[in-house]
């Protein structure tokens, strides 16, 4: 029998073998890092009021940028999602005959979000795309 | 079609049904101490940040042009209320500890040598602090009446 030079992609497996509580496991955990990063940051520059107008002004200005708006919606999809998964998580922990409903959780957590995220998406989508024409 | 399925072999010994602890439902959780009231923190701060902070990002990024609208007087108008200043406290306090303690869970998963999750989560905890006391300072005593006109 010839021996398999290259391994397969299959031949590694996935890490999380697809159960969806392992993606909103890593969901939750990269939202998280994201939002406590942006939270070091933010923490910082709302400081900044303390010097006054002047300083505070240039600042913020930083935030008069389409594409850090962008950034600001993925920060609002980051926190939203969080705190989505954030109740399936406390829900289940608190009252663990729930797992027995995971998945029915786990397609809620989802359908809030993007139901959500649908309105959001196209009021900040706006104010970015109107700041980009201004 | 009379045949008859095969019937797999049963293992030798039944599975052991572990004692009363494993049978009960759901996840893991720590059993006390220090880990305990952690993960119950991060429970009851969670609750709490679902209002404070995801009304804080709709509040500050849906209504009137969003984010575009904040200066320093949107600022100074808001935290004339006393309302708005222990919301952001909180909001402050509680985000700093649940992060915080998210990522020292992060480190107990990621960094495996005694030493170097020592120093990570010491990292963490001085920026922590250090973050918590300027953001505090900042809430409780600002004042816009230093900038005459500026509101």
């Amino acid at each position: 029998m010839a021996t398999r030079l290259r391994k397969k992609k299959s031949d590694y497996g996935s890490v999380y073998k697809g159960h969806p509580g392992q993606w909103s496991w890593i969901f939750h955990r990269v939202t998280g890092v994201a939002i406590i990063l942006f939270l070091f940051a933010h923490v910082v520059d709302t400081a900044v009021i303390g010097w006054g107008p002047a300083a505070y002004n240039r600042v913020i200005a930083a935030y008069e940028n389409p594409f850090v708006r962008l950034l600001e919606l993925g920060l609002v999809a980051a926190v939203l999602y969080h705190s989505f998964n954030g109740i399936k998580i406390t829900l289940i922990d608190f009252f663990p005959t729930l797992v027995k409903h995971i998945k029915a959780l786990s397609i809620a957590v989802v359908v809030v979000f993007v139901g959500s995220m649908i309105p959001i998406t196209y009021i900040m989508g706006k104010q970015a795309w109107d700041l980009l024409k201004r | 079609m009379a045949t008859e399925t095969p019937t797999r072999p049963t293992s030798p010994t039944p599975p052991e049904v572990p004692p009363s602890r494993d049978r009960r439902m759901g996840r893991e959780r720590p059993v006390g101490g220090f880990e305990l009231w952690t993960w119950l923190f991060m429970r009851i701060s969670g609750i709490v940040l679902l209002f404070l902070a995801v009304g804080h990002v709709l509040i500050m990024h849906i209504p009137d042009g969003g984010v575009g609208r904040v200066n320093f007087a949107f600022v100074a108008v808001r935290w004339q209320s006393p309302f708005w200043r222990t919301w952001d406290w909180m909001m402050l306090t509680l985000a700093l500890i649940h992060g915080i303690n998210g990522l020292r869970n992060i480190t107990l998963d990621y960094v495996r040598r005694p030493g170097v999750r020592f120093a990570t989560n010491m990292v963490f905890y001085t920026l922590g602090f250090a973050l918590f006391v300027i953001g505090t300072v900042i809430v409780l005593t600002f004042n816009a009446a230093k900038w005459p006109g500026s509101v």
